[in-house]
């Protein structure tokens, strides 16, 4: 299983210092491939993502992104090798203008020296960030803001994106655009590990998921398989 | 208008733009590290007396001395970080006020060792410039004209570079940094340098005004750190602007009373502003 551009945990265990949120997590993703992570409120999702972005170290498991062991690394190293991380809330800067903003995404050596071609593919997957480039990121939309996060993270030219549910605190109609967004950015190309509680949206633009209950898996397949299946439909589809 | 009001005035703009260097420093480094250099005004005092050394004992020319004081107290600021601040970086905020003070009575002690509680001059004065029904010191307005450079390019700095930004976005949101790719602690290390350059420059200004002595850095240390907190802690326009509402502050109370009671007047303003805006007057 292990590719050029392959992710790999296995066997993670995690936490905020007395708090363990992850017991044992295993899991891969392959290069092109789009993997969801869902699970309920506290399932450990954000954290799972953390611990691949080095913001937590795990305290046992193996972490492993194109062979190399991640565990060893500096978080900021990350963004170097690839792995570019849209954070929680979004976490863009405010007070920095849009253009200010995509600039931080670019800081990295190799980054920098790609910034205007980047940035131009940015603002024409996202044109209406072009409209607002001067403008300061805390004073757009909520939706405006998680594509300017997206782009932020397009800056440094990643392998592998990873999403921290993007469509939380949006509304419906803005929801479907974002999701519309990733579909768009997956099939050029780039790898997608996203986690969302909206499962049945995520369901429709990743080709695999992970089921993530108390810090475990609880349940892995294709896209097709966990829509049809009758414990997830009740559990997260609002099925019967 | 009365032509020495008027002067008053002038020498207030010029006075603000020469606080304006050490504030826009000691936002620079707070804003960044969240540590408050309580040395900073004797990092100062140590460029004043690198130059005085290297123009009058030495015999360096002026411009020479002032383009080595400002890489040494950058290189002074970093040292500080690297030595005294980063250790202390998740210790308790008095800790690190309290170990900045300490570098402040060490570097008093030094001084006074090695040059002697004397006042040192440069003995430099430029000719005044006539303005209309005005006169101004040359040697004022060229430190305000350099103080404007230092400000500017601080600001372009800031502005255009991706050091200089990801230093305003590492400001509002530190945890958010590595994963752009940044190293906070590498940032903390520029700004400190960056800081201590202000210093550097400051010292550059203030050594053709004010004869050098040990314990110069309380002749403007305390009114920079008010200023800072006027303008609001961190806050670089606020304090930038600050240092000017201050520099006129003085020198208008100093036409109407005494230089001293000016002091008093400007510490009462400061006062009333903690009243009426405890987080500064430009904070939203």
């Amino acid at each position: 299983m292990s590719g050029a551009g392959t992710l790999e945990l296995s066997g993670i265990h995690a936490g905020y210092g007395d708090f363990q949120a992850l017991f044992g997590v295993g899991l891969h993703v392959a290069p092109g491939e789009a993997v969801g992570v869902v699970g309920p409120n506290g399932a450990g999702k954000t954290t799972l993502l953390r611990v691949i972005s080095g913001l937590i170290r795990p305290t046992a498991g193996t972490l492993r992104f194109g062979g190399q062991d991640l565990a060893a690394l500096p978080a900021h190293e990350l963004p170097g090798l690839g792995i570019a991380h849209v954070p929680e809330n979004r976490r863009l800067f405010p007070h920095l203008t849009v253009e200010e903003n995509l600039k931080v995404g670019a800081y990295t050596p190799s980054a920098r020296r790609h910034f205007q071609q980047r940035r131009d593919h940015v603002y024409t997957l996202f044109p209406r960030l072009k409209q607002r480039r001067h403008q300061l990121a805390g004073t757009m939309s909520g939706g405006e803001q998680q594509m300017c996060a997206i782009g932020r993270a397009l800056m440094s030219g990643p392998r592998i994106l990873l999403l921290d549910e993007p469509s939380a605190g949006l509304a419906p109609l803005v929801v479907q655009q974002v999701f519309e967004l990733v579909r768009r950015i997956r099939q050029e190309g780039l790898t997608v590990l996203i986690v969302e509680q909206n499962v049945a949206q995520v369901l429709r633009i990743v080709d695999r998921a992970y089921v993530l209950e108390t810090g475990r898996v609880a349940a892995e397949g294709s896209s097709a398989a966990l829509a049809e299946d009758p414990v997830i439909r009740r559990s997260y589809l609002g099925g019967h | 208008m009365d032509p020495f009001l008027l002067e008053a005035l002038l020498n207030g703009v010029l006075l603000g733009g020469v606080f304006a260097l050490p504030v826009l420093g000691l936002n620079l480094i707070f804003g960044v590290v969240d540590v408050i250099w309580l040395c900073y005004a004797e990092l100062v005092m140590v460029g004043m007396y690198a130059v005085w050394f290297l123009y009058t004992q030495a015999g360096w020319p002026l411009f020479l001395a002032f383009a080595i004081c400002l890489p040494l107290v950058a290189l002074l600021g970093g040292l500080l970080h690297v030595l005294v601040v980063k250790p202390l970086l998740s210790a308790p905020p008095i800790n690190q006020v309290l170990a900045t003070g300490g570098v402040l009575f060490v570097l008093q002690g030094a001084a006074t060792l090695i040059f002697s509680t004397d006042f040192r001059s440069l003995g430099v004065e430029m000719p005044p410039i006539e303005l209309g029904e005005v006169f101004v010191s040359g040697t004022k307005l060229a430190a305000f004209i350099a103080a404007l450079v230092g400000a500017a390019v601080l600001w372009a700095f800031l502005k255009f570079t991706y050091v200089g930004t990801a230093i305003r976005a590492i400001a509002r949101d530190r945890e958010v940094m590595p994963l752009m790719g940044v190293d906070p602690r590498r940032i903390y290390l520029i700004a400190s340098a960056a800081g201590g350059a202000l210093a550097g420059l400051a010292a550059c200004l203030l050594v053709v005004q004010l004869d050098v002595h040990p314990f110069v850095g309380l002749s403007f240390g305390p009114i920079t750190f008010m200023i800072c907190v006027m303008g609001g802690l961190g806050n670089m326009l606020g304090g930038f602007l600050a240092a000017f509402l201050m520099g006129l502050i003085v020198s208008v109370g100093g036409f109407y009373g005494s230089t001293d009671l000016s002091y008093v007047v400007a510490f009462l303003f400061f006062i009333l502003v903690m009243f009426f805006r405890p987080r500064g007057l430009f904070t939203r």
